[in-house]
This record gives structure tokens, sequence and C-alpha cells, in this order.
């Protein structure tokens, strides 16, 4: 997409532009920066003057041509080292959409980045490299945005342009792929051929490649919905705080402000506040001064309800006909993230939605290898970049709800207590979509893992 | 699959927010997370765009009670008189609590030496930390966006500072889904940025769509300029133009709100805020690069001076 003047009017046009949240993931030499780069540059992301940094830095360095990593590795560190340490995000538009990245960094002990980048994802870009195929880093990938149930996942098959932009060679790549990834539970996966370097089906369609007939990455970027059909959804709204002005001209408004983590809420509709039980209906819902009918999410709301009750941070409202069950003991899929590791028996604070609670840590259950999905039963301790299976048993009872069905009000943080530290990401209930207890064939390995596994 | 890959609709339910809407949402979430979890937050105030829309959206995330947070600015001698002017003005509208801390009474006193070039922005840390020890605030709103510059490319939305509000960039917590961990330890406080996923252009159509009154010097207006290493700076008390430079009076406007020894103005003659978002979004140059001298200092200025305790 060319800068025209065309397109500056097309941006500054506000209406009918959606959010789009996405993470790219690659192995160090799959080409991922080249594509970050693409992506900013042909989306006039990367302006003159960060273009002339970049260039007079690289020649400082003794580079004749302009190292475009520079342009992503913010921090001295990263520059120094030539990589990239620490999840960045950037922006970029185009005239029907605006886009948040998260560029993850691609080396292997890095697990908990692409965590935390997929965490908020609509959509995961998963590079391979067209001559290596799916390797291991891939399957952690595709493993990796499955257990976070990233709903889109893009497989960008790069360097086409290295194998002759051969048909074969894509459709070899996104069967495998595929396969894989379907049994991981992944929603959707769109194959792409791709050569970043030379901009094949970047932006542009590919001129070499008129056998595929599918969008571009960025035009895919551009279409693919962004949010999906919430009527099927539980509602849920965590309380942040209680708004209560106290003045002379509103003695008695009490409002219970949240961001809505699923679903919808309607005025008149019967709902019940966990932990306490208690019902009553929706009175009203405004919308940050907009008095409105239904809200849904992600919409920052206040909710009146028709009866006082005592409600405070930390309570959930749901409707009365769909509260889920409060408990003590969660099981979970975890990523620990933290470098001190996490061990049984070892206290924490759990976070989950906008309460946070005392909680021990009583069993972990299993480690998983990313490499060929195998677990590794009662590892007694989690260490960085370790996924697992654990049992927590917490002081007080919390709704949760299992992360297949909602990544909002399914999810939760381990807190180190003294420190403060995020040790561990946590997904409620079962893990990988349907699971019925699928049996991977560890082509890796080349023996099928009997027992299946249940992350 | 085969090599036709799924052919998706480009159709988004009716449920979809506007990235607008989407943002707004997002930011109000964070204030109200801040509210809930801190005892004495503080807003930094400098009566730019980007403070001015923090506060906006922290008066919509609260209503109909007031905002439960006090305002700080750091003030460096050196403001636009026009700003100064608009933050008494809001300030005093809404009945909000404004702290002061004064660059130039640091170096009265003393404690603060000028620099040679004239520069005041660096010299804010020290007043803003002191501030931040002596009102006990534990949490401290920015209205830094991450796409202004790639070390805050790299920065949380809840960032901790330790005791002396430094910033080490490799020991932050991972940020997973929208829970903020702000847990601190006493002495210790959190960066708060609202504002990290909005754009330049964001900010402006959102400031255009809720019709938030902005300080003058946004819109194109003449002024008495000269020139310094390649940007227009405002003429004045503060130290320009020296020997050698000559004012000129010239239609500019500014995309940032600095101090004024180290934020210049563009050329435009965009009066409206159609104008300048139309301006902005045909724009070669980032909002910093076209207009701050600090960040021209080294490759790494904003990442050195954030982990002194910059904002």
């Amino acid at each position: 997409m060319s800068t025209t003047a065309e397109t500056a009017q097309q941006l500054a046009d506000p209406s009918a532009t959606t959010l789009l949240r996405f993470a790219t993931a690659g192995s160090v030499d799959d080409g991922k920066s080249t594509l970050v780069g693409r992506l900013l540059h042909d989306s006039k992301s990367v302006l003159s003057d960060q273009l002339e940094a970049v260039e007079a830095a690289s020649l400082k360095r003794g580079q004749e041509a302009p190292d475009l990593a520079l342009l992503t590795d913010g921090l001295r560190a990263e520059r120094e080292q030539g990589i990239t340490i620490d999840v960045a995000y950037r922006y970029f538009a185009t005239a029907r959409r605006r886009f948040i990245l998260a560029d993850t960094p691609g080396h292997v002990q890095y697990t908990r980045n692409m965590v935390t980048g997929a965490s908020t994802a609509d959509l995961a870009v998963v590079l391979v490299d067209a001559r290596n195929g799916v390797i291991e880093q891939t399957r952690r990938h595709a493993a990796v945005a499955a257990l976070l149930r990233v709903p889109h996942v893009v497989l960008a098959v790069n360097k086409m342009d290295l194998v002759g932009y051969d048909e074969k060679v894509f459709a070899a790549i996104a069967e495998e792929f595929t396969a894989y990834a379907s049994e991981l539970g992944v929603p959707e996966i769109t194959g792409i051929p791709i050569s970043a370097l030379v901009g094949d089906n970047v932006v542009e369609p590919s001129a070499h490649m008129d056998w595929y007939g599918g969008p571009t990455v960025l035009e895919h970027l551009e279409t693919v919905p962004v949010s999906h059909d919430l009527t099927s959804c539980h509602a849920r709204l965590p309380v942040q705080y209680v708004i209560r002005p106290q003045t002379a001209e509103l003695p008695d408004y009490r409002g219970y402000a949240g961001q809505i983590a699923a679903g919808t809420f309607r005025v008149g509709e019967p709902v019940t506040v966990l932990p306490s039980g208690r019902t009553t209906k929706v009175a009203g819902i405004d919308l940050l001064g907009e008095s409105v009918d239904v809200a849904w999410t992600p919409q920052s709301v206040t909710l009146l309800l028709e009866d006082d009750i005592d409600i405070s941070r930390g309570d959930l409202i749901v409707p009365s006909g769909d509260a889920p069950t409060p408990s003590q003991d969660v099981e979970a899929t975890v990523c620990h993230v933290a470098d001190q590791p996490l061990t049984v028996g070892q206290r924490v604070l759990l976070k989950h939605t906008t309460r946070t609670v005392k909680a021990i840590v009583k069993e972990i259950e299993s480690r998983l290898t990313l490499d060929d999905l195998s677990q590794h039963p009662h590892p007694g301790r989690l260490v960085a970049n370790d996924i697992g299976r654990v049992k927590v048993r917490t002081a007080e009872p919390l709704a949760l709800d299992s992360y297949a069905d909602s990544r909002r009000t399914g999810s939760f943080l381990l807190i180190d207590p003294a420190d403060g530290t995020t040790l561990t990401a946590g997904m409620a209930g079962e893990s990988f979509a349907t699971h019925k207890s699928v049996t991977v064939a560890t082509e890796a390995a080349g023996v099928p893992d009997e027992d299946g596994w249940d992350f | 699959m085969t090599s036709a890959a799924t052919v998706t609709e480009g159709v988004d339910s009716p449920y979809a927010l506007s990235h607008l809407d989407a943002l707004e949402s997002e930011a109000v979430h964070i204030f109200r997370e801040v509210a809930g979890e801190f005892e004495r937050p503080v807003i930094l105030f400098s009566g730019g765009k980007d403070s001015i829309l923090m506060l906006h959206l922290a008066l919509k995330a609260f209503a109909p009670a007031p905002v439960p947070f006090c305002l700080l600015h750091v003030d460096t001698g050196h403001n636009f008189p026009e700003v100064l002017a608009y933050r008494d003005r809001v300030v005093a509208e809404h009945g909000l609590r404004l702290h002061v801390a004064s660059v130039q009474e640091y170096i009265d006193a003393g404690k603060l030496r000028e620099r040679p070039d004239g520069v005041r922005n660096p010299l804010q840390t020290v007043p803003l930390t002191e501030a931040i020890q002596e009102h006990r605030f534990d949490a401290v709103f920015g209205g830094g966006r991450r796409d202004e510059e790639k070390a805050r490319a790299k920065e949380r939305v809840f960032s901790l500072r330790d005791e002396f509000s430094q910033w080490d960039p490799r020991r932050q917590r991972p940020e997973l889904w929208q829970l903020y961990n702000g847990r601190h330890a006493p002495g210790e406080h959190v960066r708060v940025f609202p504002l990290s996923n909005w754009t330049e252009l964001d900010v402006w159509q959102y400031i255009a769509r809720e019709d938030i009154a902005l300080p003058g010097i946004y819109f194109a207006h003449e002024r008495e300029v000269f020139k310094r290493s390649g940007m227009w700076l405002t003429a004045g008390e503060w130290g320009g133009p020296k020997e050698g430079e000559s004012v000129e009076t010239r239609l500019v406007r500014y995309r940032t709100v600095g101090d004024m020894s180290c934020t210049g103005a563009v050329d435009s003659d965009a009066t409206t805020l159609d104008a300048v978002i139309t301006e902005i979004a045909a724009s070669r140059l980032t909002e910093r690069g076209a207009t701050r001298a600090d960040d021209k200092l080294s490759e790494a200025a904003m990442e050195d001076r954030k982990r002194e305790g910059y904002f």
C-alpha cells in the first residue's frame, strides 16, 4: 500500500475502523524482522526520521545497509547483543483497520514472551522457513497459540523465493501444520505462501505464485473478524470500583463499574452477585456517561442495580440463570514466567479478574515438553518458561470459568506475596479445546504417546 | 486446508467496537484498576494533549463522581504561558487538586544546575521523583504512548519503579491478559500508562470525536521563532535566540507541548481539528522526531532518562 494523499485521507477517517491485536512468532532466522519491517514500512508506519536514525546508527556500526532490526530493538542491551529480549508493541494502520502487533522474540528460552504476546492476541502469525518446513519451534509456537486459545492462526510460509515458488512445498508444509494445529484445537488456520524479503503476498499479491488464490497477509489481517458471536457467551462483569458521588444532586447513586469480561448485559435482566449469591435486577447501564439498554464485552460500563445490596471490588455480577460455581480448588494449565521457580507447597497470591486472594500450590501434576508435547509427571517445580498442570487451593472461593469458555474470566496470575513478582500465568480448566484425551503422534520421537496428554 | 487458504468473510459482528471505543474502554479499565488497588495515585499533567486526554478519560471513568486522583505538574519554568493558563482553567473547572514541582525552584536553591544547552526537560526527573516521595504517591499516571519512541515500545502498562524511581527494562514483569499487577513495596511506586496503545492519530481523532478543548498552540498561528538544530523554537526569555540565530514570524503549530527550550514548532496552516488530523495522517515525520530535541541527544536518550526516573 503506497502512501498517497488518498490513503492519508482514508486514515484520517475513524469511522468503520476496528482494532486487531496480533502476535508474531518465528525462529531467529525465519525472517520475522523482515516481515514486521515490511508490514510497518508498507503501511507508512516507519517514518522518515526513524529510517534516518536507523541509517545513521547502522553506519556508525560500520554496516553498509540500514539494519531494520534496529527499528524494533528498542533497548540498549538488545542493540548491543543484536537480539530481541522482550516483547515490544508496535502500531500501524490501514484505511480499514488499526493494528497492535505484539512482536515476540523467537528464542526457545522465551516461551513466556510468546505467552505474554498471545494472551491479548486475536490472531497469531507463525512463521516457517519454506526450506526447513515444520520444525520443533513451529510446533512450540502452534502449541502456545492453542494453549492461549488465540482465535485465528496464520501460517506464513516464508522464503518461497528460495524454493522456486513451488506449490508442492507450500502444500506439504500447510498440510502438516494444519493437521498438527487442528489436533491441538486451533480453531482457524490460514496458510499463506510469502517472501517477506521480496514482498510476495505480504502486502501485494505475488506475481510468482499464480497457483495461490488466497489473501495476502495484510489483506487477511484487515478482514479477519475481530469479535465473535457473543449471544452464546456467559455474561460476566467483575466489579472494579464502586462509584458513589454522595453529592447533593446524587445522594443515592451507587454504580458498579467494570469492564464486561464476556457476553452481554441488558437492563431488566435478573443477575446474581458472587460470591455472596444475592440476586437482583439490572436497573440501568451507564456507558461512560450515556445511558444504554444493552452493553457487551469489552465495553467499560457502570451497572445500576434495583436493590441496594452489599457489593465491592472483586465481586462478580453474572446472569442469574448462568452463574459459575465458586470453588476453592483451581486446576489449571500454567506458564511459569518468573526466574524464581514455582514449587509444591508454595504460598502465593492468585489474581483473578479484580480479585486477589491467598493461595497455596497443592500439586504440580506434570510439566509439558513443548518439543514433542510429552508430559513429565510430578516435576516438583516449574522454572522459567515451563508449562505445566497445577492444582491450587485458594483461601476464598473464586468463580472461575474454564479458559476454554472465556479467556478473560478463565485466566489468572500467581504472584509472589513477598516481593510482588508475577510468577505464573494460569488458564483454568481443561486445556487444548475439546479435549478428549488426544493421542499425539510424536513424530519427532517416532513414538505415539500412549496416555495422550491433558494439556 | 489446501493451497487456497481458508476464506474468511470480512464482516465483523455487530458487537465489534470501533478502534476508538476499544481504546477508550481499555483506558477506563486501567484508571479504575488503579483507583481500586492503590492508596495515593496521581495524574501527571503538563497541559499537553496526552495529559488532557488522560484527564478526560478519567472524568468519564468515574462519572458522575469526581476523579479520585489529584494532578501533578512538573513545571520546567519554561512552559508556554497559554498552556499554564489552560492548566489552571481545567483544575478550577473540575475542582481538582494540583501539585506543582518546580524545576526553577530547584535551580534557585542550587539543587539543580542549568545545562549548557539550556534544555530543561532532563532536569524534570529530580523534582518529579522527589515530589513522588514527598507525597508518597504509589501510582503515577503518565501519558506516554508506545508509538512515541522505541524504548517506550517496551514499556508495560503498569511499570514498577524502585525507591529511586528507576526503570529496569530487564526486570519488567510480564503483563498478561488485562491482569495488571500493581504490587509494590513501601517506597516503590508504579507508573501507569493508560494511553500505551494509542497512536498520535488515535489521540487526535478521539479529541475531535469528544470535542475536547486544547491550548491554542496546537493549532496554526503566527509566532516569533528561530531555528536551532533544525527546529523552530519559540523566541523568549528562556534563552533564545542566541547570537547568530535570527527571529522570524512564521505560521506554525505544535505537535507536542513540553519545555520551550527543546520543543519545536512545525510549519502548518492547520487551524482546525480536521485539518490537524489530515496533516498528521500525511506526515512523514514522527511526533518526537519532528519536535523534540532531547530525544536526538543519543540513540538511547529516552531509555537512559527513563532508567533514571523520567516518565
